[in-house]
C-alpha cells in the first residue's frame, strides 16, 4: 500500500508502529533520528512521514524543515507525534510545515484511524 | 486484521529505558560535580521523556505518571525557568532508582508505585512548583440535534505545502454525512501565473445530518490557522446547491525514484542472545572438525599431501579468525559494569561520611556478556566492604598522616588467557587480630600461631565470617566473601588478596575471557580422558616416589618449589576403575584455584587442545569436580577438570 | 464429532521395545530419535543405572541403561541392542534396550492399571497396560526414569549446601 518512513529514537516505539502499520499492509522504512530520516527520505519517497519530536542529533522539528526543502517532500503528509504537555510543539511543527500531528500516547487503533484519515 | 499485542514491545522498552536510565545518571553525576556543558539537560531530559512516552503508550501508568513529574522539572531546568541545583540533582538521582525498581516491577506484572515513590513524586511535584496543568481533551459539548453544518473553507495559498489536502478532508467529512460541495474558482490565476503548489480554490460546504461539532471541527484540526473557516449550524433545510468536482491543485507528479548514494555510520543492531549462542556453537563445531580433518591428515601417506597440509593451515587460520570474531561479539568492555560505580562510591562515602576518591582503569577492556553480567554483584559487594570497612574515618587517616581523601582504585586489564580486575583500597589494610579472634571464636583456628599473613587474609573468604561489630546493612545482610568467592568461581575464575597493615588492601579477581571455549591439557588416567584448564596450570612434573611423603589419613605430598602440596590422584577423585599406580608411574600437574596450589595425579599427558566447553547440566545434572564436556575430535566425550572445586574438596578433606 | 473421529483422537502412538522378554511402550512424542548402542564416557558419582554420557550431535546426553534402572541383571549388548534418545521437560537422555520393534496406536480406554505383581519393573515406572494382539505391553512413564530418587544424587546436585555443611 504505502510507503511511510517512521522515526523515533525509541527503539520500542519505532517497533510498535512500524509492527502495526505493516501489519496493515504498508511497507515502513525506520530511522533512529532527523538526520537519518532525511537521508532515507532522500533516496525513497515516501508517501507518509511520521517523526517524534524529541530526538538527538537532529530533532523532529528541524527534519521537518529539511524535509520541505525537498522537492519530492513539498506536499507529503508528514505527522509529528507530540505529548499532551507540549502543546506548543504543534504549532512549532506547523510553522515548520508539518501536515499535522498524532498525541502520545496512542494505541495501535488510533495510529491506524489517522494514518488512514492522511493517507486517504 | 488481527489486534496488535503491544506486549512483544515491552522487553525493547524495558532494554532501552534502561539505558536511558544509565545516561541520565552519568550525565546528572557529571552535572553535580560541576560540569557546565549544555548538552547534558538535554540528555537527561530527552531520556525521561521517552520514557514517560513509551510507558503511556505500553501501558505502564504508574511510570507515566512518576516520570511526568520529573520531566516537568526537567522542562523548567530545560527552558531556563530555573536553575540546576544540589537538590534538584539529589531528586533526580534518587528518581532515577525509583524508576529502575518501578521498570523492574512492571516487567514482572506487578504494581510499580509504592509509598516510597508516591513520597518522592510528590517531592519532585512540589519543587516544580505550580501544578502540572494536564492540558484537557476538546469538550464535546451536547449539542441538541442539529440539521447539518454550513461550511467557509478558504485554504491559504502554500496549505498544500503542509501535504494537507483539501479532497482528503472533504473525504472526512462525507464520513459523518451526506456533504455536498461548492468550488469558488474566482481566485483562480491563468496558467501561466498559476504554481500548481499553490491552493488557490475556495469551498462552500453542506453537510448534512445530526453531527456533533466537535467532529466537524476535528476534521479541519490540522489546518487551524491555515486556513479560513467558518462554521455555522444549519437551522433548516437549504436549497440543495449543485455540487461541482473541486478542481484541488495535486502535488507533483511521481518522479524516478534517485539511487541511494548514502552509506549510514556504523549503526548497532539488536540480535538476540540465543542467536549469537547458535553462532558459538555452530564455530565450536568447526573447531572439533578442523582438528578432525588434521588427525586424519596426520595418518595420510600421499602425494599432494604438501597441499593438503597447506589447505588444512589455512583452514586452522581462518577457524581461529571466525572465532576470535564470533567471540568477540559477546564481547563488552567492562565499563558496563564499572559504570555504577562513580554513583554508588558517591552515595556510600556520603552516607559513611568518608571522603574517597574512584580511579577507574582500564574500563575499555572487554570480556563476554555472560561474565560481565555476573561480574557485578561480586565487584558491588567488594566496594562496599572497601568504602565500610577498608577506609578509615577522615579523623584517623589525618592522624596517620595520609591524604583525608581515601582512593579506590578498579582497575582491568588482559593478563595472559585472562581477564584481571583488581578491587583497591589504600585503607588500613586487614586487622590481622581482629580476623584470628573472629576465627577461634567460629571454631575455625584453636590458635593464630605460625599463620602467615595470607594465610590470616583467606580466612575471611570462609562461610558466615564478618568482623564488623555490627554488620552494617550496607555490606552485610548475610552476604560474605565466600559468597564472593563462590560466585567467581562459578564464572571459572578465582579471587585472591593481600593486604598490608596501615597501608591497604587490595583483592584481585581472575575470570576466564570467555566460557565457551578453553585451552586444555588432555590426560589419560585410567584409559579415560580428562582436560586440565591450560589456566591453571602452573606446571607438569614427574615426581620420585621417594619424594612424596605420606601424612596421617592417606593424605600425599610432594614438594614444589619450596613448598609442600598435596596430591589429587584424579583416579581416587573420580572413581576410576583399574590398579594404584605408583606416583612414580604417572606425572603430577601442579594446578592453582582459589589461592591454594595441589598437583594433580594423572597416568600421562596425551597433548594440549582447545576445548569447546559443554554443559553437562543441560540434560543430565552438575557432577562435583567437574566443570562440563568436552567432544574430541573422535567424537568421544571428555569431562573437563573443575579446579576450583577439587581445591575447595581438597581444602574440606584437611579441615576434617 | 462422530465416534470414529473421537477415538482417533484418543489414541496415542507408542514405540514398542523389548526389554528381558517384555515389551514396553514409549510415547512416540518423546522419542528423538533411535541409535545402536556406541560407548559412552563414564561420569563420576553417577547412580549404576547412569552409564555415562554421549555426544548426540555437540549435546552432551546421559545415557541409562534400562535394565539397571528397573533393578535388574545386566545383559551384554549385542548388534541389536540400541539406544532410545527421548526428550523430557527440554532434556535429552538414551535409554539402553535389548531391541526396538514397531510402533502401535493405543486408544486411551484401551489402556489398564498395572496390578501390583506380575511384572519384573516397579510399577511406579509404568503409567499403565495394554493389549496389541496377543501382545502385552507395557506403557512407560519417561518422565520417571531420569529422576533424581537417591539422596546422593540430590546432594550432589547441590555443592553449595554441601560446602557449607562441611565448614560449620
Amino acid at each position: 500500500m504505502a510507503k511511510i518512513l517512521a522515526v523515533d529514537d525509541s527503539a520500542s516505539m519505532r517497533s510498535m508502529v512500524a509492527f502495526t502499520l505493516r501489519g496493515a499492509g504498508h511497507d515502513v522504512e525506520e530511522a533512529e533520528n532527523g538526520q537519518l530520516a532525511v537521508e532515507a527520505a532522500k533516496g525513497r519517497k515516501f508517501d507518509l512521514v511520521l517523526a517524534d519530536v524529541n530526538m538527538p542529533v537532529m530533532d523532529g522539528i528541524a527534519m521537518v524543515r529539511e524535509l520541505r526543502g525537498l522537492a519530492e517532500y513539498k506536499g507529503v503528509p508528514i505527522l509529528m507525534l507530540t505529548t499532551e504537555s507540549h502543546p506548543e510543539r504543534k504549532q512549532e511543527g506547523k510553522a515548520a510545515g508539518a501536515t499535522g500531528w498524532l498525541v502520545k500516547p496512542f494505541d495501535p487503533d488510533q495510529l491506524l484511524a489517522t494514518v488512514g484519515r492522511v493517507l486517504g | 486484521m488481527a489486534k496488535v499485542d503491544l506486549a512483544q514491545f515491552h522487553r525493547a522498552f524495558f532494554d532501552e529505558s534502561n539505558e536511558g536510565l544509565a545516561a541520565m545518571e552519568a550525565a546528572l553525576l557529571a552535572l553535580d560535580a560541576g560540569s557546565d556543558d549544555g548538552e547534558l539537560i538535554h540528555t537527561i531530559f530527552r531520556a525521561a521523556h521517552s520514557i514517560k512516552g513509551g510507558a503511556a503508550t505500553f501501558g505502564f501508568a504508574d511510570v507515566a505518571a512518576f516520570t511526568h513529574v520529573a520531566e516537568s522539572l526537567l522542562e523548567e531546568v530545560r527552558s531556563g525557568r530555573r536553575a540546576i541545583d544540589a537538590a534538584a540533582v539529589e531528586l533526580l538521582l534518587r528518581s532515577v532508582d525509583v524508576v529502575r525498581v518501578m521498570l523492574e516491577r512492571s516487567a514482572a506484572g506487578i504494581a510499580a508505585a509504592d509509598a516510597e515513590s508516591e513520597a518522592l513524586r510528590s517531592a519532585l511535584a512540589a519543587m516544580v512548583g505550580g501544578a502540572v496543568v494536564a492540558t484537557v481533551g476538546p469538550a464535546s459539548a451536547a449539542v441538541a440535534g442539529v440539521a447539518g453544518w454550513d461550511v467557509t473553507f478558504r485554504p491559504f495559498d502554500y496549505l498544500l505545502k503542509t501535504g494537507n489536502e483539501p479532497l482528503r478532508m472533504f473525504r472526512e467529512l462525507t464520513a459523518l454525512g451526506r456533504l455536498e460541495t461548492l468550488a469558488n474558482l474566482d481566485a483562480l490565476p491563468s496558467l501561466v501565473a498559476m504554481d500548481a503548489e499553490s491552493a488557490y480554490t475556495s469551498w462552500q460546504l453542506t453537510l448534512h445530518g445530526d453531527i456533533p461539532r466537535a467532529k466537524v471541527d476535528a476534521v479541519f484540526d490540522w489546518v487551524d490557522g491555515d486556513c479560513e473557516l467558518a462554521v455555522t449550524e444549519r437551522k433548516s433545510a437549504s436549497p440543495a446547491v449543485s455540487s461541482t468536482t473541486p478542481a484541488a491543485a495535486t502535488p507533483n507528479g511521481p518522479r524516478a525514484v534517485r539511487e541511494v548514494a548514502a552509506n549510514p555510520d556504523a549503526q548497532s543492531i539488536r540480535v538476540g542472545t540465543e542467536k549469537i549462542d547458535l553462532l558459538i556453537n555452530m564455530v565450536g563445531e568447526l573447531v572439533i572438525t578442523q582438528s578432525m580433518l588434521s588427525q586424519f591428515a596426520d595418518g595420510v601417506d600421499a602425494a599432494g599431501l604438501e597441499q593438503f597440509r597447506a589447505g588444512l593451515a589455512m583452514l586452522a587460520r581462518n577457524t581461529r579468525e571466525l572465532q576470535e570474531s564470533v567471540m568477540g561479539i559477546r564481547m563488552l568492555p567492562i565499563s558496563h559494569v564499572f559504570n555504577r560505580f562513580p554513583r554508588l562510591v558517591r552515595d556510600l562515602s556520603q552516607k559513611l561520611d568518608k571522603k574517597v576518591s574512584l580511579d577507574l582503569r582500564g574500563e575499555t577492556t572487554e570480556l563476554d556478556k555472560s561474565v560481565l553480567e555476573k561480574i557485578g554483584d561480586p565487584l558491588v559487594h567488594l566496594v562496599r566492604n572497601a568504602i565500610d570497612h577498608g577506609f578509615e574515618s577522615t579523623a584517623r587517616r589525618r592522624e596517620a598522616g595520609k591524604n583525608e581523601t581515601g582512593t579506590l582504585r578498579l582497575e582491568a586489564f588482559h593478563r595472559g588467557g585472562s581477564i584481571v580486575v583488581e578491587v583497591a583500597d589504600d585503607g588500613a589494610g586487614l586487622n590481622r587480630e581482629a580476623i584470628i579472634g573472629k576465627a577461634i571464636e567460629r571454631g575455625l583456628l584453636s590458635s593464630g600461631d605460625g599463620l602467615s599473613d595470607d594465610d590470616v587474609a583467606e580466612l575471611i573468604f570462609a562461610p558466615g565470617f564478618s568482623t564488623a561489630a555490627a554488620t552494617t546493612d550496607l555490606s552485610g545482610r548475610g552476604v560474605g566473601m565466600d559468597v564472593v568467592r563462590r560466585n567467581v568461581n562459578d564464572l571459572g575464575g578465582s579471587v585472591a588478596i593481600r593486604s598490608v597493615t596501615g597501608k591497604g588492601t587490595t583483592f584481585t579477581i581472575t575470570l576466564p575471557l570467555t566460557l565457551a571455549i578453553i585451552d586444555g591439557l588432555t590426560a589419560s588416567v585410567a584409559g579415560e580422558t580428562y582436560i586440565v584448564p591450560l589456566v591453571s596450570i602452573i606446571e607438569s612434573v614427574q615426581i620420585q616416589a621417594d619424594g612424596v611423603k605420606s601424612v596421617a589419613g592417606g593424605g600425599e605430598l610432594f614438594r614444589f618449589r619450596d613448598a609442600w602440596l598435596p596430591i589429587v590422584r584424579i583416579a581416587d577423585a573420580f572413581g576410576c576403575a583399574g590398579s594404584r599406580r605408583g606416583i612414580g608411574e604417572g606425572i603430577v600437574i601442579v594446578v592453582e584455584g582459589e589461592g591454594a596450589r595441589l598437583g594433580l595425579f594423572v597416568d600421562e599427558l596425551i597433548g594440549q587442545q582447545q576445548a569447546v566447553v559443554k554443559s553437562l547440566e543441560a540434560n543430565y545434572r552438575r557432577v562435583s569436580g567437574i566443570s562440563g564436556a568436552t567432544i574430541l575430535a573422535d567424537g568421544a566425550v571428555a569431562l573437563i577438570v573443575d579446579i576450583a572445586g577439587l581445591v575447595r574438596q581438597q581444602s574440606r578433606r584437611k579441615a576434617a | 464429532m462422530n465416534d470414529a473421529a473421537n477415538q482417533a483422537m484418543d489414541a496415542t502412538q507408542y514405540l514398542t521395545v523389548n526389554l528381558a522378554n517384555e515389551e514396553y511402550g514409549v510415547d512416540i512424542l518423546a522419542v528423538r530419535e533411535i541409535r545402536g548402542w556406541t560407548p559412552v564416557t563414564r561420569i563420576p558419582q553417577a547412580p549404576s543405572y547412569v552409564l555415562g554420557v554421549l555426544n548426540l550431535r555437540g549435546a552432551i546426553v546421559p545415557v541409562l541403561d534400562l535394565r539397571l534402572r528397573f533393578g535388574l541383571v545386566r545383559e551384554e549388548y549385542t548388534a541389536t541392542t540400541v539406544t532410545v534418545i527421548v526428550a523430557v521437560a527440554g532434556r535429552n537422555f538414551g535409554v539402553v534396550v535389548d531391541a526396538v520393534s514397531d510402533v502401535v496406536d493405543v486408544e486411551a480406554a484401551a489402556v489398564r492399571p498395572v496390578p501390583d505383581m506380575g511384572t519384573a519393573v516397579d510399577t511406579e515406572y509404568l503409567k499403565g497396560l495394554t493389549s496389541v494382539g496377543e501382545r502385552m505391553v507395557l506403557l512407560l512413564d519417561v518422565d520417571r526414569l531420569l529422576q533424581p530418587q537417591d539422596a546422593q544424587m540430590l546432594e550432589a546436585a547441590l555443592p553449595a549446601a554441601a560446602d557449607v555443611k562441611a565448614v560449620a
